[in-house]
């Protein structure tokens, strides 16, 4: 087990700390600074996910019910500090939302962590399902549809800093980001953590060692709803709105999502993930209207073979890098590369042809450019070509997929070799 | 009285239409431990597939074109699909039909828009079977039930009288011990999968043009499926069937009430006004809150007794 | 799986740099930014809109723009969401896009004003002016109302007032029950539509008033039962979506012949559902629709088809193209495109569109316009020329309700900048 403060974690933490500095000044566009709000806050959002579902292996559908409620109490608590009537700096408002996301837990918590497994994910999308509809049934609180608009720039600046520009707020973001991130990794290094870890696999087991699960289920699910809270209260900082949007089950359907693609079994895997599904929902859309396909596509063909996320991928290829036998994997793996490019490319052409000929055709006709080509889709050349080169692209690829199989296999071996020796 | 009837009547239909629903679903879920999150996704391609069908070949072919199609495709999900992610758990399954359903809605929007189509009752069922008082009851509503009855007594035969259905209802509770005793599970696990895949397309080809068709069909049954199926217990298709009927009761008649928390306060003495504290939340009627009202049924269900209301194991 | 990771890679790289070049501001083209939901479930309202604004630009360009600059229209996804909306906004104005048009959900509308009227006090030099084609909560030009925000439909409130007097007139109406989605817009909609009722009609009696959670309901029977028994001779209704299309195929087959008052009757995909079932009884509350009359508006229905023959909507937003040309005429009378100069010119802007003379209200900048009340029928070639949907039914008016009788007392105050 690698001590707590082992120069390699703290090299680690300090990099991350350093490229959440220095991230603004290379990309600073207004977009580009707001993605990264948002990508802080979805971090945060999927970390606390994964203390449920990859710590302690509750499958939750209705996490965004703590994330939303405490976005809408943070929202209420910054209009009353802007109205006066609540003393409380912008910078710890999170903390409003923390406090609500945790009192919510421990109401429902209180019920749902009774059960685990199937029950427990029922029992979930059930309270999401009615927090839902409350959201729109009550408009004195969640705002009807326009939701609670709020504004950020309230009371006196500390320090030069009121939050009117985007940098400022990402900078808040990033921090709180920082400090949640170094707050939920301690927690897994925690009796509790370790206990979570012991009830997911084997609850009988742990109740043997003398933990109730019912009850380390219910920490879990506490401390996992004030960090959603706090990255609820953040969101509010960030889009100085709250619709009921934030409780819904999209919202919760997301942050699963993310943890998975991202791989829940490892603590940075949520973390990627985050930053990929953000990435993809905000910055895909703009290049085509095709991206939920892709998405789906995306997700489908990680689930069947990449279960662990791409978190897993990495600490797979991390055990060849120690034993230095990479190199037998770098030319199957520019071969499936390759042939991989080349099915992608032919996927791309098929689904944008469908695309423009089935949405767009009336605004912009049948006429359509893509990777520098420009050609009409309505003719049969380039539905030819793009199928064929899906066709040239499956067959490279699957025979690509032999050649890595065969590589992993003599790394293996080798591997095995050298803890014989 | 006339009201009772109607909404009695009412109840029926929506609670059969519910069970052809969640009947698949069940026997999925129980056999697999898979909560088949593209279920309503087959449920609303049956629907498609049968206003395909139906613009060529009429509504008669639709019926039973379009639920094979629909088993054809639930085939191909549990062969090359879910066999794959089995090895991974309960989760990854799970989340591969999660997947699988924001691909069907997507390839819908593709396939045939984002608006409705025009999915019509056929012509020799569009009039009013009979009248009670002043109301008319539409005898397509009266067909719909007959089919769903009608689909009931087939389940049962086909479970109780034949050698498969003696194999699926021994995997429903026992599973370990069926393939203990040699049985090739898969193939049993991919006939359910098929069949239940196809009772949910043979639902969609009926409620469709009851209804309506469109890319949010599925999305509007599909956790209320879950619901009938929990609340009923896993493992059991008698359970579902109750279960279906009291939700498309409690659904159906709730809307009947008009009566809020702010009436029985008041009832006690209580003065309410708007400015009084939680106002909007004494107001809520059963009416209004009508459609929420399964969610919390199950959730009470679950924590009162997690089996559900006849099922044999948890979870 | 490496071939995964170089692919999202490669992806982030292309994107990036793609942002990192699309920093430019416009120049010989006037943009007008579109804000819809353009994938997704709603994606096809947010099409529709889209080729409206495209046919008004059309026009524009075809002669010769204005000022010299030709009309482009750049279409942004906001997934109907409000959170992607402002996101939307914060890339709109990196590309130094000034204008922007809107109108599906008022819940995205609010949070577009919110940040429009952030933005525009935050860097007064590059101020963006609001279009907004149909989103009709009252609030937006009264108590959230903003100065650089326009209005081109009526809103919820002008529609009921318009909807009652017309209900009013109707000397055998005796019962109404209201039925609406339980949401902010479902709920004013009820509570205007009983104040109103009952102020202009205190004989009528309210025989029930419900609301349903929005998008929710399968099956509407049992309502109707309800309403059924209730004896009511009217309904009025704010659903839009299958909501409506539900609760009127409903009514038919239980054999119900109320009138039902609607808001979204002909809203995009409903009329094919509902189909022979409306026919006679169903009404809708509207600017616009195509069969108000006169030989202008059959000319640009025709001209909306032929432009877009494959697809099965209908020209249906007016407000959009009244919305472009007050713009290109206030362009043209402040001779500038700067849109605080603009706005100043939008705000006095009087126009003769397809359903006569409309005008911007200065105090709350609400368009003004006539509101008219038709009824779902068969297409006859005469009254009802044109149907909707190539349903072969379209909507007859029954009554037109003039500019001036729509006009009602606003909240709004806002702070005009100072030039």
């Amino acid at each position: 087990m690698t001590p707590i403060l082992h120069w390699k974690r703290l090299a680690l933490w300090s990099g991350a700390a350093a490229l959440m500095i220095v991230l603004p000044l290379v990309f600073s566009q207004s977009f580009a600074i707001s993605m990264m709000s948002q990508m802080g806050i979805a971090i945060m959002f999927a970390l606390s996910y994964n203390m449920l579902l990859g710590q302690t292996g509750m499958l939750s559908f209705g996490h965004a019910v703590y994330f939303g409620l405490g976005a809408f109490f943070s929202a209420h608590a910054l209009n009353m500090i802007g109205a006066g009537t609540l003393g409380l700096p912008v910078t710890l408002l999170p903390l409003i939302g923390g406090a609500a996301g945790l009192a919510f837990g421990v109401i429902f918590g209180y019920v749902t962590t009774k059960h685990s497994g199937t029950p427990f994910a029922m029992i979930s999308l059930g309270i999401a399902e009615m927090v839902a509809a409350c959201s729109l049934m009550f408009p004195s609180f969640f705002g009807g549809e326009g939701g609670i608009s709020t504004n950020r720039v309230v009371g006196e600046a500390v320090m030069g800093i009121d939050y009117s520009s985007a940098r400022e707020v990402y900078y808040l973001i990033a921090g709180w980001c920082f400090v949640c991130m170094i707050a939920m990794f301690a927690l897994t290094q925690t009796p509790l953590g370790r206990m979570a870890n012991a009830v997911r696999d084997n609850a009988e087991r742990a109740r043997f060692v003398g933990y109730n699960p019912t009850r380390v289920r219910y920490m879990m699910l506490m401390l996992s709803s004030f960090f959603a809270g706090i990255a609820g209260g953040l969101a509010v900082v960030n889009y100085e709105l709250v619709t009921s949007e934030s409780v819904g089950v999209v919202t919760s359907g997301n942050v699963l999502l993310m943890a998975f693609i991202g791989g829940v079994g490892h603590f940075f895997g949520p973390i990627i993930g985050a930053i990929l599904v953000t990435f993809m929902q905000s910055a895909l859309s703009n290049y085509t209207l095709a991206w939920l396909l892709y998405f789906g596509l995306f997700f489908l063909v990680m689930i069947l073979f990449a279960p662990g996320g791409i978190a897993s991928l990495v600490t797979l290829h991390k055990h060849a890098w120690h034993a230095g036998q990479m190199k037998r994997l770098v030319a199957p793996y520019i071969a499936a590369g390759a042939s991989g490019f080349v099915l992608l490319l032919g996927l791309i052409g098929v689904v944008e042809m469908t695309y423009q000929v089935e949405t767009k055709k009336e605004q912009a006709g049948t006429l359509m450019n893509l990777f520098g080509f420009a050609f009409d889709a309505s003719t049969a050349q380039p539905w030819i070509v793009a199928i064929a080169t899906m066709a040239a692209g499956s067959l490279l690829l699957w025979g690509a997929s032999r050649l890595v199989r065969a590589g992993w296999h003599d790394v293996t071996v080798a591997i095995n070799a050298q803890r014989g020796a | 009285m006339e009201f009772f009837l109607v909404t009695t009547l009412n109840s029926l239909s929506y609670g059969l239409l519910l069970f052809m629903l969640s009947s698949g679903l069940t026997l999925i879920f129980s056999m697999m431990g898979v909560l088949n999150f593209a279920h309503a996704s087959f449920y609303m391609l049956g629907a498609y597939f049968a206003y395909q069908t139906s613009t060529y070949l009429g509504f008669w072919p639709a019926l039973v074109i379009a639920p094979l199609a629909v088993a054809f495709l639930g085939a191909l999900t549990e062969r090359y699909g879910l066999r794959t992610v089995h090895r991974y758990g309960h989760v990854a399954e799970l989340l591969f039909t999660f997947g699988l359903a924001y691909i069907i809605e997507e390839f819908v929007h593709l396939l045939w828009g984002r608006a409705p189509v025009e999915y019509k009752i056929p012509e020799i069922l569009d009039f009013s079977a009979f009248s009670i008082f002043s109301t008319q009851y539409p005898a397509y509503r009266v067909f719909m039930m007959l089919m769903s009855v009608g689909m009931l007594a087939c389940l049962y035969l086909v479970l109780t009288r034949t050698r498969i259905g003696l194999i699926i209802q021994a995997s429903l509770t026992h599973p370990e011990m069926v393939e203990a005793l040699g049985h090739n599970v898969p193939s049993v696990f991919m006939t359910v999968f098929a069949g239940g895949a196809a009772l949910a397309g043979l639902a969609g080809v009926i409620g469709g043009n009851a209804f309506v068709t469109e890319p949010g069909m599925a999305a509007s049954v599909g956790t209320i499926v879950f619901v009938v199926v929990v609340f009923g217990g896993m493992g059991s298709l008698a359970g579902a069937f109750i279960a279906s009927l009291i939700i498309g009761a409690v659904q159906t008649f709730s809307v009947a009430f008009d009566y809020s928390l702010a009436t029985l306060l008041t009832g006690l003495g209580v003065q309410l006004n708007t400015e009084s504290a939680w106002y909007e939340l004494w107001k809520v009627t059963i009416a209004q809150a009508a459609p929420v009202l399964p969610y919390i049924l199950m959730v009470l269900m679950l924590i009162v007794r997690p089996k559900g209301l006849m099922g044999t194991r948890e979870g | 799986m490496s071939m995964k990771i170089s692919r999202t890679a490669i992806a982030g790289a292309v994107a990036l740099l793609a942002l990192a070049g699309s920093v430019q501001a416009a120049d010989g083209t006037l943009k007008i930014a579109y804000l819809e939901g353009l994938s997704g479930p709603f994606a096809n309202v947010g099409e529709v809109g889209l080729r409206h604004l495209q046919f008004a630009a059309d026009k524009v360009n075809a002669r010769g723009g204005v000022l010299g600059q030709k009309i482009e229209v750049v279409p942004f996804d906001t997934k109907t969401s409000p959170q992607e909306a402002q996101l939307v906004f914060k890339q709109l104005v990196d590309q130094g896009i000034r204008y922007m048009m809107q109108g599906n959900g008022s819940a995205v509308a609010i949070a577009l004003t919110e940040a429009l009227a952030k933005h525009n006090s935050r860097s007064p030099d590059k101020t963006v002016l609001y279009m907004n084609y149909g989103a009709v909560d009252p609030s937006l030009t009264n108590d959230r109302c903003n100065f650089y925000h326009f209005r081109f439909d009526a809103d919820v409130d002008m529609k009921m007032h318009a909807l009652t007097s017309y209900m009013a007139a109707q000397k055998d109406m005796k019962k109404v029950y209201l039925i609406n989605q339980d949401y902010a817009f479902g709920q004013s909609v009820a509570k205007a539509g009983r104040a109103m009722l009952a102020k202009k009609r205190p004989d009528v009696q309210i025989v029930g008033d419900d609301l349903h959670p929005l998008g929710k309901v399968k099956d509407f029977a049992p309502y109707i039962a309800k309403i059924k028994a209730s004896g009511a001779d009217a309904v009025v209704s704010g659903n839009w979506g299958n909501d409506i299309a539900l609760l009127i195929k409903a009514a038919k087959e239980n054999g119900i012949t109320a009138n039902f008052y609607t808001y979204y009757a002909g809203g995009l995909g409903t009329p094919p559902v509902i189909g022979e079932a409306g026919v006679g009884h169903l009404k809708q509350v509207t600017v616009f629709h195509s069969n108000i009359g006169g030989s202008k508006t059959a000319e640009e229905v025709a001209a909306y088809r032929k432009r877009f023959p494959d697809s099965k909507d209908d020209f249906y937003w007016t407000s959009i193209m009244t919305a472009v040309d007050m713009l290109t005429r206030s362009i043209e009378a402040s001779k500038s495109t700067d849109p605080t100069k603009v706005a100043f010119a939008m705000e006095k802007m009087k126009a003769d569109q397809l359903t006569g003379e409309v005008y911007m209200r200065p105090e709350n900048h609400q368009l003004v316009q006539p509101i008219f009340v038709s009824t779902f029928s068969k297409a006859n070639g005469k009254d009802v020329k044109f149907d909707v949907e190539r349903t072969g039914f379209g909507f007859k008016t029954d009554a037109r309700i003039e500019a001036k009788d729509t006009v009602l007392p606003t909240t709004c105050k806002f702070q005009r900048p100072k030039v």
